[in-house]
């Protein structure tokens, strides 16, 4: 299991790095973290005739949070955004989602990016940006473009990126006031991908009756799965809310399929377990921001965090 | 200090080495070697049409490229099958490279040497292989309908059929006792493949040396001797031209018993042939579709029993799946059919197998080596009759257990030692009540209703096993006392991390009665000794263990016989402490072993001070005799071997409480206790850490590892992310107590242990599920997709 | 036709090395097979197992998910550098008592996870220790005494830390 030959670039510029890029086209492509091209390559599952590592860019490093939400840089290591206290203030879900990719010593050199790029229906953050509707910036040379989350995921392992493209950034909107998010899954190995797992989040109005409902289902289809049960659970207040029913919301709309790990029907039945505990979590949370916060959030957020 | 190591949890000797990245496995040899690599069949079952290497032969690098065509006859031969047995009346091997046909994914096509890995890789990707794709046959009930052939001449693919048959006391056979027993049942019970996994592959490295005409071979394997014949024999070599030596192996497992591989025989061909060093590192994707896998077997079970649950007649039929090939004969289900009875006094006993073939990689022992299985099947049944009659299971068990007084107790049948199955020694009503009172199963139903009281289901479950070990035919330890004092033991067993320097110098260290940092310890090295089986069937500390010691102690005779002289004393009135030979009761008149170690070896010519003692002037021999007398051999070293009339039978008795997820269906081990006899303990330490290790294979083939077929013959989960072994994460706490049941059989009364902590876990998890559940729990393993499909197959209510 | 080489410097254990590879060369393949530290073992080359963590800045990694070139200029440990001369570190020591180890195929990995662990965290709690270790597999101990010699390396080092003070 050795990788097959490939031109290594180790641009020290972005814009030397686009250049590359932009000349290599579909053959080339970015080398962050590594923790999943590395291994398909490895296998010779993928073999890039031109490898870009980016991972002398330090400026992509950041991880900044302002009351907007968290941008995260494309260097930005899973564990760095982990540990971002400014990160976790401004968006908790990003800190609950991460905990979960993985294992620690993977998370010391995957990168958020990467895993979005990467657009694994398994995979947590992609789920987290979709719910939350967050976006990636790509950059080519001569521009760079938003991509909305929406739009970003379009088939397994098949994202917006195109040729000659670079995911320099991507952007995690801040937790709205009066909201609480929670990420639930269940996998067969601690760090395995999620048989089933849901990411909520769930906003409060003033009376702290639920506003908004919306979970995020990953391994529940090609792309992460949003489904909007504020309609199924009701405007009942947050302790009182039928998350059965938002479950079986969920339930219809995803589309598992069978695999080696678990069938179809099971993963549906356990996603809906999980979206009704998720999003009763995420209702608590939003109760407790509610009464914490009082009107402020992400207090204590600084921009350049841990960059 | 002590000098008597024996049974004391010494630290282990390998571990500085190992600790700080000193010790040396296979991939740390040869660093200039070159490396091969194999085109391997991507179809489970296709004619091979051409081969075309064109292409890779303008790789940078390349060295060789090698065919079937290329092979001279001895190598173009299909490779030896190792155990034969009059019942595998259709034995096949593989060739070591494919000529015209493969028969499972994975099977060595082309071997291409090159000046790295990387660039070997290279050219394999380049080599085109034309195969004309046949239907693959996948699963037990495919293989045995016989409807599409693995092997042309081998119809109904069925390579083996066995039956053995035990009658009861009054001279009844199974069936007629099961028809007239008083309660009968029948069901089936299945597990699924697994395999050893361990943590570094395979791996051969040979160098040639022309000049002498010699070839030293360094393999990943745990028979060096046997390892040693093979080449020898495939190459036509003289066997002492060929040295084989297991270096520091990282895990066997069993896997690395099966010998010799395709590679293992065609890097040393090709090393003579290039005249180059040339090294096989196994991947780990190699080593899910081109080694070996095991445990795939059904169990047809029929039994009849009375109102207590004394089994009167038991009858099994097992359908086993040996994959494409059958080198290592037919030993898994031989193992499953006859170590079923387990504890029990079982009325009357018939067991037949079939042993099919499937175009799946094939299947040879992996630690346990066909019992888990057969403890499956038997405890399996003791909780179905404990379930029929409304009894506890416990007691169920307690109805059949042979009790302490029946030993010897003859099963009347026949191992895989071709010897009679007859226990040794055992306590195994004391075993039961020692792991009910760890477990605290007597309270347990409490604990259960309390616990369903706040909405979490518990359950706990039970599993008892006899283990056959240390099976023959032999082993053989030498042992020299230099005349530096120190003690250098050698065997020729392999070690795969079970310790073996440090027991074996715990052993030798208490035998001689010298510092046990004076001992070293070699095991696998045929340049050291060449006479050996090889490490499986928890065999080592009962076969190396007891020729060691008796090396020992022909080395001590010796020792004593010569210090007598030396001191002018009764060799009866000597004895060794520290190192020293003195009389019993007087510390003033010694000698030390390193002086008697020189003076055992009449010299002519003084190296150093201490050898000009035994020069012909220094008045070491009287000029009456013979410097060495009839009969004896110079030096202090001796041989011993110790070759046991049959096995010795270790037991033990595991329980378990998990929980299962009302809602999720996860299953969580909450506790796992262990009462475990294995005779008399070398390292307390070790065993304990065998058995630790044992029991996490068992929760991984309980509840995580399965060897997933699609019907193409492709096995999809060929890589760690998909064929999950345990992390930290998975595996309980094992709370242990031992039960010290010496072997009357050899001279240490000691038993085997290495397996052990496998062997029942599968029956114990399956056990406790089902009492958490309340659902029949069939087949193993379980995942919790599998829980939920058995709960919402049961109609429970499936809580969503 | 041959590959580039990549001129690159690594220092590892302490040591400055320079070494030419291709771009495709694994890191636990530069450090096993070009500067020689063999102490480093690959198990799955997919980054599952973790047999192959090394330090890189004082951080835990997977050597077999990383390029060589990656590596240029960085600092990297590995098991034949956590031992301080000839004293084995109180981890090392620590899996010696406690039997936390077998083959010893896997446990380059886990001194080199669990060095990092405890230099984050001295004490950790039980779970903390699990979580730690998550990622590395182990066929033969069955994990029980690598945990209780994370615990007993703590202990250790608060003892040493203890007795400088």
């Amino acid at each position: 299991m050795k990788p097959p030959p490939f031109d290594h670039h180790a641009p020290r510029t972005l814009a030397e790095a686009l250049d590359v890029l932009a000349a290599t086209g579909e053959h080339g492509k970015v080398l962050a973290g590594g923790q999943s091209l590395i291994p398909l390559m490895n296998m010779r599952l993928a073999a890039p005739a031109h490898l870009v590592d980016i991972n002398r860019l330090g400026g992509l490093a950041a991880v900044e949070t302002g009351p907007d939400g968290v941008r995260v840089g494309a260097l930005a290591r899973h564990a760095q955004v982990e540990r971002s206290a400014g990160a976790a203030a401004v968006q908790p879900l990003l800190r609950q989602a991460l905990r979960l990719v993985a294992h620690p010593v993977i998370r010391n050199r995957g990168t958020a990016v990467g895993s979005l790029v990467h657009a694994d229906p398994a995979a947590e953050l992609p789920a987290v940006l979709a719910l939350l509707g967050g976006s990636v910036r790509l950059a080519r040379r001569g521009g760079t473009r938003d991509v909305p989350a929406g739009e970003f995921f379009t088939g397994p392992l098949e994202s917006a990126l195109g040729p000659g493209e670079l995911a320099v950034s991507a952007f995690f909107p801040a937790l709205p006031p009066r909201a609480g998010t929670a990420f639930e899954e269940v996998s067969r190995r601690h760090g395995d991908y999620a048989l089933a797992g849901v990411a909520a989040l769930v906003r409060l109005d003033g009376g702290l009756r639920v506003a908004a409902a919306t979970a995020a289902c990953v391994s529940a289809g090609p792309v992460p799965v949003v489904v909007d049960v504020t309609a199924a659970c009701g405007a009942a207040p947050a302790g009182a809310a039928d998350w059965e029913a938002a479950a079986r919301a969920v339930r219809e709309r995803i589309e598992p399929e069978d695999d080696i790990h678990a069938s179809a029907d099971y993963r549906r039945h356990l996603t809906g377990v999980l979206a009704a505990r998720a999003l009763r979590e995420a209702a608590r949370a939003a109760v407790e921001h509610a009464d914490g916060s009082a009107g402020g959030y992400a207090a204590g957020s600084r921009a350049g965090d841990g960059g | 200090m002590t000098t008597r190591p024996f049974g004391e949890a010494v630290q282990r000797r390998e571990d500085p080495r190992l600790l700080t990245g000193r010790g040396r496995y296979l991939d740390d040899l040869g660093s200039g070697a070159l490396a091969a690599a194999f085109v391997r069949s991507p179809h489970a079952h296709a004619v091979v049409r051409d081969i075309d290497v064109a292409d890779a032969l303008d790789v940078d690098g390349l060295v060789a490229v090698y065919t079937w065509e290329d092979l001279p006859e001895r190598l173009a031969r299909p490779l030896p099958l190792l155990i034969p047995h009059p019942a595998l009346t259709h034995g096949r091997t593989a060739l070591p490279l494919a000529r015209d046909r493969v028969r499972h994914v994975g099977e060595p096509v082309v071997m291409v040497v090159a000046r790295d890995r990387y660039l070997a890789e290279d050219a394999c990707a380049l080599i085109r292989v034309d195969y004309d794709p046949l239907p693959a046959v996948v699963g037990l009930e495919e293989a045995a309908r016989g409807e599409r052939l693995v092997h042309d001449d081998v119809p109904g693919n069925v390579g083996a059929h066995l039956v053995q048959s035990v009658p009861s006391a009054d001279g009844r056979e199974a069936g007629e006792a099961i028809a007239a027993a008083p309660h009968r049942l029948e069901f089936r019970l299945d597990i699924e493949r697994s395999a050893s996994m361990p943590l570094e592959g395979r791996g051969v490295y040979a160098r040639w040396d022309a000049d002498d005409a010699s070839l030293r071979v360094y393999s990943s394997t745990q028979t060096s001797t046997s390892v040693r014949m093979a080449l020898a024999a495939t190459l036509g070599l003289p066997l002492p031209k060929v040295e084989v030596i297991a270096p520091d192996v990282g895990g066997g497992f069993g896997v690395k018993i099966m010998h010799p591989w395709p590679e293992e025989v065609l890097v040393p061909w090709a090393a003579m042939l290039l005249g180059r060093e040339v090294k096989w590192t196994e991947d780990r994707r190699e080593h899910f579709t081109s080694s070996a896998h095991e445990r795939a077997q059904a169990h047809s079970v029929r039994v009849g029993f009375d109102d207590d649950g004394r089994v009167l007649g038991l009858d099994v039929t097992i359908l086993h799946d040996h994959g494409a090939y059958t080198p290592y004969g037919i030993i898994v289900p031989i193992i499953t059919s006859t170590q079923l009875p387990g504890p029990y006094r079982l009325g009357a006993y018939r067991v037949a197998f079939s042993s099919v073939y499937t175009t799946t990689v094939q299947v040879t022992p992996y630690r346990g080596a066909g019992r888990p299985q057969a403890v499956f099947c038997m405890e399996r049944t003791m909780d179905r009759i404990a379930a029929h009659l409304g009894l506890d299971r416990t007691a169920v068990r307690a109805a059949n257990l042979i009790q302490p007084e029946e030993f010897p107790y003859d099963q009347g049948l026949t191992f895989q030692d071709g010897r009679p199955l007859v226990y040794d020694s055992g306590d195994y009503p004391e075993s039961l009540r020692l792991l009910k009172e760890l477990i605290g199963w007597d309270s347990f139903a409490a604990e259960k209703e309390r616990a369903a009281a706040g909405g979490r289901r518990l359950g706990i479950g039970i599993g008892c096993y006899v283990e056959g070990t240390g099976v023959g035919p032999y082993e053989g330890g030498h042992v020299q006392i230099t005349s530096d004092g120190r003690v250098h033991v050698s065997t020729g067993l392999t070690s795969q991390g079970q310790g073996h320097e440090t027991v074996f110098a715990q052993i030798a260290a208490t035998e001689l009665g010298v510092p046990l940092e004076r001992v070293s310890v070699v095991t696998g090295d045929t340049r050291r000794f060449g006479y050996a089986v090889g490490t499986f069937a928890s065999r080592a500390a009962v076969m190396s263990g007891n020729a060691i010691a008796l090396a020992c102690r022909k080395v001590r005779e010796k020792a004593l016989r010569i210090a007598a002289e030396a001191l002018e004393a009764d060799p009866r009135d000597l004895e060794i402490t520290d190192g020293l030979v003195h009389v019993a009761g007087v510390p003033g008149a010694s000698v030390p072993l390193a002086t008697v170690a020189v003076l055992a070896n009449p010299l002519r010519y003084a190296f150093d001070d201490e050898a000009a003692r035994a020069t012909q002037f220094a008045g070491a021999s009287p000029p009456d005799r013979p410097p060495v007398a009839e009969g004896e051999e110079p030096g202090l070293e001796g041989r011993g071997y110790y070759s046991p009339i049959r096995s010795t039978f270790a037991s033990g008795m595991h329980a378990a409480i998990v929980e299962t997820d009302p809602l999720t269906a996860e299953i969580r081990i909450l506790r796992y206790a262990v009462v475990h006899d294995c005779g008399n303990l070398v390292n307390p330490m070790i065993v304990e850490g065998q058995i630790h290790g044992g029991v996490a294979q068992g929760v991984g083939g309980a509840l995580y590892e399965r060897m997933v077929y699609d019907g193409h013959g492709q096995l999809l989960n060929a890589s760690f992310m998909d064929f999950l072994m345990p992390y930290a994460t998975e595996v309980p706490h094992v709370e242990t107590a031992h039960l010290q049941t010496p072997s009357p059989l050899n001279p240490l009364g000691i038993k085997g242990a290495g397996e052990a902590g496998v062997i029942p876990v599968s029956a114990v998890i399956a056990s406790a599920v089902e009492d958490a559940e309340g659902i029949p729990v069939m087949k193993m393993p379980i995942s919790p997709s599998e829980l939920f499909d058995l709960r919402r197959a049961a109609g429970g209510p499936q809580a969503s | 036709m041959g590959e580039a080489a990549h001129e690159i410097a690594l220092t590892v254990n302490g040591v400055l090395r320079r070494t030419r590879v291709p771009g495709r060369r694994l890191l636990s393949d530069c450090l096993r097979h070009d500067l020689g530290l063999t102490g480093t073992h690959v198990g799955c080359e997919h980054g599952v197992c973790g047999c192959c963590t090394v330090l890189l800045d004082g951080e835990p990694v997977r050597s077999c998910l990383m390029f060589a070139v990656t590596a240029d200029g960085h600092e990297i440990t590995t098991v034949e550098g956590l031992a301080d001369g000839a004293r084995m570190s109180p981890v090392q020591r620590a899996f010696a008592e406690c039997h936390g180890l077998q083959c010893g195929f896997c446990t380059p990995g886990f001194l080199c996870t669990v060095t990092a662990l405890l230099r984050e965290n001295p004490a950790p709690s039980g779970e903390e220790v699990l979580e730690g270790l998550s990622g590395n597999l182990c066929r033969c101990t069955g994990y029980q005494n690598i945990v209780r010699a994370v615990h007993r390396a703590a202990e250790i080092m608060a003892e040493e830390r203890a007795e400088e003070a």
